[in-house]
């Protein structure tokens, strides 16, 4: 269903780009020696080249450079044989060099294409404007002194692809779609780690309104927002601001807006009031970078299987329905434990496995606050389990309590089976006698399902579960039951 | 040692002060001692930023104690020079002539100062230059003007050229045996051509830029400026190659451009651009180009007229593209990291004190043109323009380089002139660089070799321009120019003494 | 086209130059000079010319992934005209 606001004029759209700036998995930074891990002691990850020392010169690292080619890759967009870095002016405390370098005119990666995998299992495409190489800048402390602001120069000159995508999102929901599914393949390709708390995927969103059919309005830039459900409250609200302006007889500005997460509301950055002139132009320190074809097809070659294709796979050839294997290969680990839980495993089973990774599984990881590679339940001991129940050891009411046990242990199922003597009765004389004390027990009970009153049944099976501990096949203890109390 | 002797160790060169060294007829520490003396004798001429006479003796000590130790001279080994304060060096004041470095102490050593170390050079100190190498006349650098070494009949202080003009004054006054240098637009050649000396700006991309103040990146080359070509050959040996810190720095290998030296010049074809003959070029000037022709032809070559088609335009390209480059570059200078900081009441009063006050007149002029030009509206019609004019003028070269092997030309339209002239009319100013500017548009090497004096007793220079990376022929035309001129007469300032 | 007043003093805070209001004329004067003397470059046919990017005719050499620079802070600060507690600092920056 169509994302609508209603306004007093009638019913407006949303119009939505992304740019999202992604930081490049790399040892060193774009342009320079220094470490890029995270989380270091002020200014102690700078060169003299990040500081913008005089007469310092920067020097490509080319690992980014393939990091840029894979993601365009994984994009199914075109890759520039021939790219150039510019310099983008602007002064600001945490830029050195006084300009940031970027790509502008001749970015590395041109057109390409997402599919988001919608909630209710249906997928759309949303088209990918650009990618693009540049450097971040370091970073502003305004609270640590009433009259400061402190810099840290650590993030300074760290690789950024800036992953700008065409204004075809109509709703939140599919912008938590597009944020999604690009940190998916980001994070298949191992070209971002996609952490957003720690700043390495940054979003920054263009958003507009407009009615059904009319040209594209006025757009604002919300800037920087740091998670997926920060980035949909802040589009919901900016697009209602921007109906209500509209309809008090007002006009959208073109402008930068800041979202604040306390009130959930977007209000004008009051620093950049003053109308920027980049005056981007080719850095003179850097020559155009021209890559081979050769360099582009060895690195296609590399690719790993990616979400949309790894999806197709699981429906394919494990019966998933779209929704189930979306699931599951949204997260690479997600779905690398899935495959190695199902092994050679068939029909049936697949799908059980996928419900266990699914419910069980990810409630425990959730619960138990671990992730799923290093889960307490290995993928092996799962596919156990769901072995266990399907040639009926145990009842799938038991199996429930093996799975906590192995998620307390980390045993195996059939170790937790035995020691807990929790194999199910498929022993017909061991049943038959237990059926037989109930219906003793219960002999008028008994008469009236003889005399036709089936729905009394159930409650017998119920009873000869109890007096099994549970132990008792389901199917079995059915099965014996109807005979013995057979009209 | 005598007073004597000790002023004969100034008069050397670096070939000849390199073979007394080899022989053993004098130390490095007394070849060193006796340039310290001319330095502090001569600091009337402003020529040097800071002198590191300590610093000095150490290296020049360290010389002498390897070549007791019979270690393999190194290829400066124990020789005195100066540079030019826009290199960086490691615990050394840098100021690129400007108050807002004032006080700038780099944690690091340029590479080409590094290369120079680590051939055994001695460094004297950092000498004076138009503030970040923007100007001819040295006039613009923040710690005054540098004295040229030669006078003219009314005794007027003249300029050195700039913006090496520091660098210039030392080596032509026998401070230094030879100084490094830089050229924009000009800034070794003409000051060279200014003081008698000779100069060479190399390829674009042959000599590391990593650790020199930028001006304009697509430009700056560092360079030697010596008494002789030999000279010259032997220090931008030292000085070239490859680094893996700039990314514009050629992966070409380095020939031995000493081993071009000599021998005639059969077969050689010198182009005369005729677009070079331009209005107002003095007479003299003239009759000294022409005389350039005879003896490079007395020596075997053959000169032949080419064309030049865009030259008229080069100027005004430049004062489109090094401006628009520096005012990036030097967007640096904040008052944040490093160098100069005026308070103001938020970062931007901050930025704009610290600059507006850091900056001298004709930086914070270059700055405002290049903000200009690279600005909303007018990118295209200036920047990009000038950049399409620079193909035009790169084209020119590379054809007029399918008929000849190097080109013959005036250093500079005018010889150098009294320190206050031109300062109130920059495009004046600007002319001085009208035959050096179009070989840095394009990238190739130019080398100024003193040819003769003008009337008034000054020197005059002739520029030999050369194909890209084949600074070896442009080596041996000079050389063959410089045996023909017999340039001899010493400056001014050294006469009579 | 000629540069006015209002023109340098928007170039001059693009580049965050102090221009006392007493040197602006002359400023002006001389920015319009040297803008109108390269304005002759708009007689060269330009059509189908590529600018010049850059004069080097070389692949670039690409620095491989490795941390090369590890730099004890105090150097980076050493010349920093205010620094506090490991940080470079600057009046206060509102957002």
């Amino acid at each position: 269903m169509a994302y609508t606001i209603e306004g007093k004029t009638g019913t407006w759209e949303a119009v939505i780009g992304l740019e999202v700036h992604a930081q490049v998995v790399a040892q060193a930074k774009l342009f320079s020696g220094a470490a890029t891990e995270f989380g270091a002691e002020a200014n102690t990850q700078v060169s003299l080249v990040d500081a913008a020392f005089p007469g310092m010169l920067p020097v490509l690292n080319r690992h980014c450079v393939e990091q840029a080619i894979r993601t365009g890759l994984g994009l199914k967009a075109a890759i520039n044989r021939y790219s150039v870095f510019e310099r983008k002016n602007y002064f600001y405390p945490d830029l050195p060099q006084g300009y940031q370098i970027s790509q502008f005119a001749h970015p590395i990666v041109g057109t390409g294409t997402i599919v988001l995998d919608m909630p209710d299992g249906t997928s759309r495409s949303v088209g990918i404007e650009r990618l693009h190489l540049e450097q971040d800048s370091g970073k502003s402390l305004h609270d640590q002194d009433p009259r400061r602001s402190f810099i840290d120069l650590n993030r300074s000159g760290v690789a950024l692809m800036e992953i700008v995508s065409k204004p075809d999102m109509r709703s939140p929901e599919e912008v938590g779609a597009y944020l999604r599914k690009l940190r998916s393949i980001l994070r298949y390709l191992g070209t971002c780690d996609g952490n957003m708390d720690e700043g390495s995927m940054r979003c920054d969103a263009n958003v507009s309104v407009r009615h059904a059919g009319e040209e594209y309005r006025t757009r604002a830039e919300i800037k920087n927002v740091n998670s997926v459900r920060f980035v949909m409250q802040a589009i919901e609200y900016e697009a209602r601001r921007q109906v209500d302006v509209y309809e008090s007889g007002g006009k959208v500005v073109q402008e930068t807006r800041l979202f604040d997460s306390r009130n959930g509301e977007t209000r004008p950055m009051r620093s950049k009031e003053l109308a920027h002139d980049y005056r981007y132009f080719p850095d003179p320190d850097l020559l155009p970078l021209e890559l081979d074809e050769a360099d582009i097809e060895r690195i296609r070659a590399s690719l790993p299987e990616l979400p949309d294709e790894k999806k197709a796979r699981f429906i394919t050839d494990y019966g998933l329905s779209p929704y189930d294997a979306g699931v599951l290969v949204a997260e690479k680990e997600n779905a690398a434990y899935y495959e190695a839980a199902v092994g050679d495993a068939k029909g049936r089973d697949q799908k059980a496995i996928a419900n266990w990774v699914m419910g069980d599984l990810f409630a425990a990881l959730n619960r138990t606050g671990r992730d799923v590679t290093d889960s307490p339940v290995t993928p092996e001991n799962l596919a156990r389990l769901v072995e266990l129940i399907a040639d009926a050891t145990i009842s799938g009411r038991t199996a429930k309590e093996v799975f906590e046990a192995m998620v307390e242990t980390g045993k195996d199922p059939g170790t937790i089976v035995a020691e807990k003597g929790l194999r199910q009765i498929t022993d017909t004389g061991a049943l038959e006698a237990a059926i037989d004390g109930v219906i003793a027990a219960n002999a008028e009970k008994a008469a009236e399902v003889r005399a036709g009153k089936d729905r009394m049944l159930g409650w017998f099976v119920g009873q000869v579960m109890k007096a099994t501990g549970g132990k008792g096949n389901p199917a079995l203890v059915n099965e014996l039951l109807r005979k013995k109390l057979a009209p | 040692m005598s007073a004597a002797s000790a002023t004969k160790l100034t008069e050397l060169d670096i070939a000849a002060a390199r073979a007394g060294l080899a022989r053993g007829d004098f130390s490095s520490v007394a070849l060193t001692e006796a340039h310290i003396r001319a330095m502090e004798a001569a600091r009337g001429l402003n020529a040097f930023v800071v002198e590191t006479p300590e610093r000095a003796l150490e290296q020049a000590r360290a010389s002498d104690e390897r070549r007791r130790r019979k270690e393999p001279a190194r290829r400066l080994d124990g020789i005195p020079l100066a540079i030019k304060d826009l290199f960086c060096t490691q615990g050394v004041q840098t100021t690129a002539g400007s108050h807002i470095l004032e006080g700038f102490i780099p944690g690091y050593e340029s590479t080409v100062t590094a290369k120079l170390w680590d051939a055994g050079a001695v460094m004297l100190g950092k000498t004076n230059l138009d503030e970040f190498a923007m100007g001819s006349s040295n006039a613009t650098s923040y710690f005054g003007p540098v004295k040229n070494p030669w006078r003219r009949a009314d005794n007027k202080d003249l300029v050195p050229g700039g913006s090496s003009g520091g660098s210039a004054a030392a080596v032509a006054a026998r401070i230094a045996l030879g100084a490094l240098g830089t050229d924009t637009g000009g800034s070794i050649r003409q000051p060279a051509a200014f003081c008698g000396i000779v100069g060479i700006k190399p390829t674009y991309g042959r000599v590391s830029r990593w650790g020199t103040v930028a001006f304009a990146s697509s430009l700056d080359q560092a360079g030697p400026m010596t008494r002789t070509v030999r000279d010259s050959a032997l220090m931008l040996g030292v000085i070239s190659g490859h680094d893996p810190k700039d990314s514009t720095s050629s992966p070409l290998p380095v020939p031995d451009f000493e081993a071009a030296l000599g021998g005639d010049l059969k077969g050689l074809k010198v182009g005369i651009p005729k677009e070079y003959r331009v209005d107002g070029m003095s007479a003299e000037i003239d009759a000294l180009w022409k005389r350039g022709i005879a003896w490079l032809e007395a020596a075997g070559a053959r000169a032949v007229e080419v064309s030049l088609p865009h030259t008229s335009y080069a100027l005004p390209t430049y004062y489109i593209v090094a401006p628009a480059e520096a005012s990036s570059n030097l967007a640096r200078y904040d008052g944040v990291r490093y160098g100069l900081r005026v308070p103001g009441e938020s970062v931007d009063e901050l930025y704009q004190n610290t600059r507006g006050s850091g900056f001298g007149r004709e930086v914070r002029r270059r700055i405002l043109i290049g903000t200009y030009v690279l600005s909303a509206g007018y990118y295209d019609a200036y920047y990009v323009k000038a950049q399409q004019i620079r193909t035009l003028i790169g084209e020119d070269f590379r054809k007029a380089f399918e008929t000849v092997d190097v080109m013959l030309t005036p250093t500079s339209p005018s010889v150098a002139f009294a320190i206050g002239e031109k300062m109130d009319d920059p495009i004046a100013m600007y002319l001085n660089d009208v035959f050096t500017v179009p070989t840095n548009l394009a990238g190739l090497p130019g080398i100024s070799v003193p040819a003769g004096l003008d009337g008034s007793g000054l020197p005059l220079g002739l520029q030999i321009v050369g194909r890209p990376f084949d600074e070896a022929t442009v080596f041996k035309a000079a050389a063959a120019l410089e045996q023909a001129a017999a340039f001899t007469t010493r400056p001014t300032m050294l006469r009579g003494a | 086209m000629a540069l006015d007043r209002e023109t340098v003093r928007k170039i001059a805070f693009l580049a965050r130059l102090k221009v006392p209001e007493e040197e602006l004329a002359a400023l002006t004067g001389e920015l319009d000079n040297i803008i109108g003397w390269v304005e002759q470059l708009g007689k060269v046919d330009t059509k189908s010319v590529e600018p010049m990017t850059s004069v080097g005719k070389f692949k670039p050499y690409m620095r491989e992934d490795a941390v090369s620079e590890r730099r004890p802070r105090e150097d980076i600060l050493a010349n920093a005209p205010d620094a506090e507690d490991g940080f470079f600092t600057v009046p206060k920056v509102i957002e």
